[in-house]
């Protein structure tokens, strides 16, 4: 049966060939290579939730009277966005689990997305030939920060209204052609005649994920292309790749892991709130409420707005408002174009032109190692600025204090996370046994009260690594183990 | 056709005795039966997400039985692949990516001799579709960005206050000077425009004062805008144009909650702490015959945060 319908197929497509290649495909094992599968199938569970919002979300600012069930709402002026937003969270069933599992599958998202680059970074996965993937990653990491925004931007509750304004500004910032482009991406004057919330829903549904999907194929096309990278171990070369075959052994576990991050987004959903805009309530762009903060994502870039000096410049008739502009634009833009050009400037430095498919650890790459740990220090840096207000309040320190603190911060920490990641680095490299897995110690007493020390027995992982490699064999012979010569002795190898 | 016959040269069959063949578990009967446990536990929370949405609309329920079903199938299927299929090592080998010399050259000679000899020979034709494709690109222009919004104008420089504009709250009331007690503050709005975002403005009573007194601002706030012991200032914030909503008696300051900028109501809403850069713009106030509040004009400068065309 299965034949007479491959052999259709094959017929007329020419499957066999490609197929069997695509089936025999090795995935080396590695718990940090399921990063990206995170967010590969936190973006599943986007798209899954994000269509089910869609049916009864309403892209409308147009004004309405609240007729809901949520009581404190009722009888009052709303938009029909904000209105529908709340409808389908308590009166569409299971609409408020969807809209909470689709925020949290953002949030996961991101985060992943997050982890899996400096997975990528540290091990120096990025280096040739796999340079375009690691653009098209940033890409995608960019886009799901704009679509993030834009999607929290939708339900129209105070909060959300509140980072729209922000945006206005931010663009408005732009030299010379900013308040042409925030009119155009406004169709008018902040708030605009309601045009934007149509505007973001058609990004944030359409265009943006498909940006996202579209790099999503490139990204792993480039991966079956180029193949995975392995951390070096037995009888693992530069030529090669070792681990279990695509079919039917990583199937299977992948296939668990997308249910089970599925499972994990939606238990959060039904039980972490998130974003709870019925207590937030409708936008009005003069309503503003204490400690606004956007989703984690953007957090590092409002914490560069709180810190940054109130630096205008104003001369020739003209404004340049550069404590909005460098923090807002010119701060990110330099951080992703630094991510896009590294591996470039890496090989320029390091001279090295060779093809890399071994991984490296990041101690043997002190200097790459303590890069990349200044940069996490100044993103993480300025993403706790973004609540100098709750630290001071938490805290009991004047809100000047915690300025300062953070503005000396950010500048000190990631120096002093560099020199100190190079040293740690350098030392570990230096040290004995360092990373090599450990069998656990013994310890046994005898009857005349002597301590002995023995290694335990092997952990089956251990006795994993022993064995030899071989190619993943196509046919089984279903013979018995019993009847065949000699067991555990391998009859054919192809 | 059986395994044995398939005519592959490279596949010969392997024992099912192979080391690599057997699974990783010590004792795969036990983890089996784990798994099948997980996979029970699985199915079942998905009958239960079937009567949990039956019964109502419980979110937790929802979430814990649907939750519980992928959990559960998750493990198992994970469990399956990780500890009881072929536990290998297998092996495959990878090839660079570079061609030959030959074909790269062959390719370079398709684009620069074949495809250049023919831009070569007709440059005419070349310019002319370049400087077509070109015009193009920026007629597309127009419907694609030019159509999405007006020209700024002057927009950004004007509200809609007027010299007698009423000062009127968000419920419609028209505010006179007893409205508010020493320290309290209003955001008010002219008359017919409530609820517009550039006009918003807040009013503070900053003393107890007779309907023609000037309260005594410092620079740069100018004390013949205020009236009654009233002061009104633009609610937009000049950094990013927040609403400028937290007012401290105490200090007599103006927080932005936004990003914690801090104004000093007394002197000007001049900015006195945070990443604003500017005082708020004062509305010049007046107290009528009647007891209501109007503007005696707009604000002198433009509102909220800073722009390129903003002298």
């Amino acid at each position: 049966m299965i034949d007479t319908t491959l052999n259709w197929v094959d017929d007329r497509l020419g499957i066999a060939k490609g197929g069997r290649t695509f089936l025999d495909k090795i995935f080396p094992d590695h718990w940090s290579f399921m990063l990206g599968e995170i967010a590969l199938y936190s973006f599943v569970v986007l798209l899954g939730t994000g269509v089910f919002l869609s049916l009864y979300y309403i892209p409308s600012a147009h004004e309405i009277i609240y007729h809901g069930s949520y009581l404190p709402l009722r009888g009052q002026k709303v938009s029909e966005a904000y209105a529908s937003s709340v409808g389908l969270s308590f009166d569409v069933k299971s609409g408020l689990l969807m809209r909470q599992a689709h925020h949290w599958a953002a949030d996961i998202f991101l985060g992943s997305i997050a982890v899996h680059m400096a997975r990528v970074f540290f091990t120096g996965a990025f280096r040739k030939p796999r340079e375009f993937n690691w653009i098209v990653g940033v890409t995608m990491l960019i886009l799901g920060i704009v679509n993030g925004f834009l999607g929290y931007s939708l339900p129209d509750d105070l909060v959300s209204g509140t980072g729209i304004r922000i945006a206005f500004s931010i663009v408005e910032s732009i030299p010379v052609v900013g308040s042409y482009l925030g009119f155009f991406l406004f169709g008018g004057n902040y708030p605009g005649n309601g045009d934007i919330i149509p505007r973001f829903f058609l990004l944030h549904i359409l265009i943006v994920p498909a940006l996202i999907a579209g790099l999503l194929g490139a990204h792993l096309g480039l991966l079956v292309k180029q193949k995975h990278t392995q951390f070096p171990g037995k009888g693992k070369t530069e030529h090669n790749v070792v681990g279990s075959p695509m079919f039917p052994t990583f199937m299977a576990k992948t296939t668990g892991f997308l249910f089970m991050v599925t499972g994990a987004i939606f238990l959060l959903g039904g039980f972490a709130q998130i974003n709870p805009i019925w207590q937030f309530g409708q936008y009005e762009p003069y309503q503003i409420s204490y400690a606004v903060q956007p989703d984690w994502y953007m957090g590092w870039l409002d914490g560069a707005l709180r810190i940054m000096p109130s630096w205008e410049w104003v001369g020739w008739g003209h404004t340049l408002p550069l404590e909005v502009f460098l923090p807002a634009v010119i701060f990110p833009g330099l951080i992703f174009n630094i991510f896009i050009v590294w591996p470039f400037i890496e090989s320029h430095k390091t001279k090295d032109r060779a093809y890399h498919n071994l991984l490296d650890r990041p101690r043997d790459r002190p200097m790459r190692t303590a890069a990349g740990a200044a940069m996490l220090t100044l993103l993480f840096t300025v993403f706790c600025a973004s609540s100098t207000d709750v630290l001071a309040n938490f805290f009991q320190i004047e809100l000047n204090y915690v300025l300062w603190f953070f503005r000396i911060a950010v500048i000190a920490f990631p120096i002093i996370a560099y020199f100190v990641t190079y040293k740690i680095c350098q030392e570990m490299r230096h040290a004995e046994g360092v990373g090599k897995r450990k069998r656990a110690s013994v310890v046994l007493r005898s009857d005349r009260g002597e301590y002995t020390t023995v290694a335990s027995e092997p952990r089956p992982g251990d006795g994993h690594e022993e064995l030899e490699a071989m190619p993943v064999p196509v046919s089984i012979d279903l013979v018995p183990p019993e009847l065949a010569t000699g067991a555990g002795v391998r009859r054919v190898l192809r | 056709m059986s395994a044995a016959q398939r005519k592959d040269p490279s596949v010969t069959p392997v024992s099912l005795s192979d080391p690599h063949l057997q699974p990783l578990a010590k004792h795969p009967e036990r983890v089996q039966v784990l798994a099948s446990l997980a996979m029970v536990v699985g199915t079942l929370g998905f009958v239960g997400f079937a009567i949990a949405y039956w019964v109502g609309n419980q979110s937790q329920w929802l979430a814990a039985t649907f939750g519980v079903g992928l959990l559960g199938l998750g493990a198992g299927v994970i469990a399956w692949g990780k500890y009881l299929m072929a536990q290998g090592p297998f092996v495959e080998e990878r090839h660079d990516f570079h061609s030959t010399d030959e074909e790269r050259s062959a390719l370079a000679a398709a684009i620069t001799e074949r495809g250049g000899l023919e831009v070569k020979r007709r440059k005419v034709l070349g310019g002319l579709f370049a400087l077509g494709s070109g015009i193009m690109a920026v007629v597309l222009l127009f419907p694609l960005v030019r159509s999405l919004g007006p020209k700024p104008g002057r927009t950004l420089f004007e509200t809609n206050w007027r010299k007698g504009s009423k000062l009127v709250a968000v419920d419609g009331r028209e505010v006179t000077v007893d409205d508010l007690v020493v320290g309290g503050v209003l955001t008010v709005f002219p008359e017919g425009y409530i609820g517009s975002s550039p006009d918003q403005t807040i009013l503070i009573r900053l003393a107890d004062q007779a309907p023609d007194e000037h309260y005594p601002l410092q620079p740069p706030g100018n004390p013949s805008w205020t009236a009654g012991g009233y002061v009104a200032y633009s609610k937009m914030c000049t950094h990013l144009g927040c609403p400028v909503g937290l007012y401290q008696e105490q200090t007599q300051q103006l927080v932005c909650p936004c990003h914690q900028s801090i104004f000093n109501v007394a002197s000007g809403a001049i900015p006195e702490f945070g990443p604003a850069p500017r005082p708020l713009p004062q509305l010049p106030i007046t107290v009528d015959l009647d007891g209501y509040l109007r503007a005696t004009g707009g604000f002198n400068q433009a509102v909220g945060p800073g722009f390129w065309e903003r002298p």
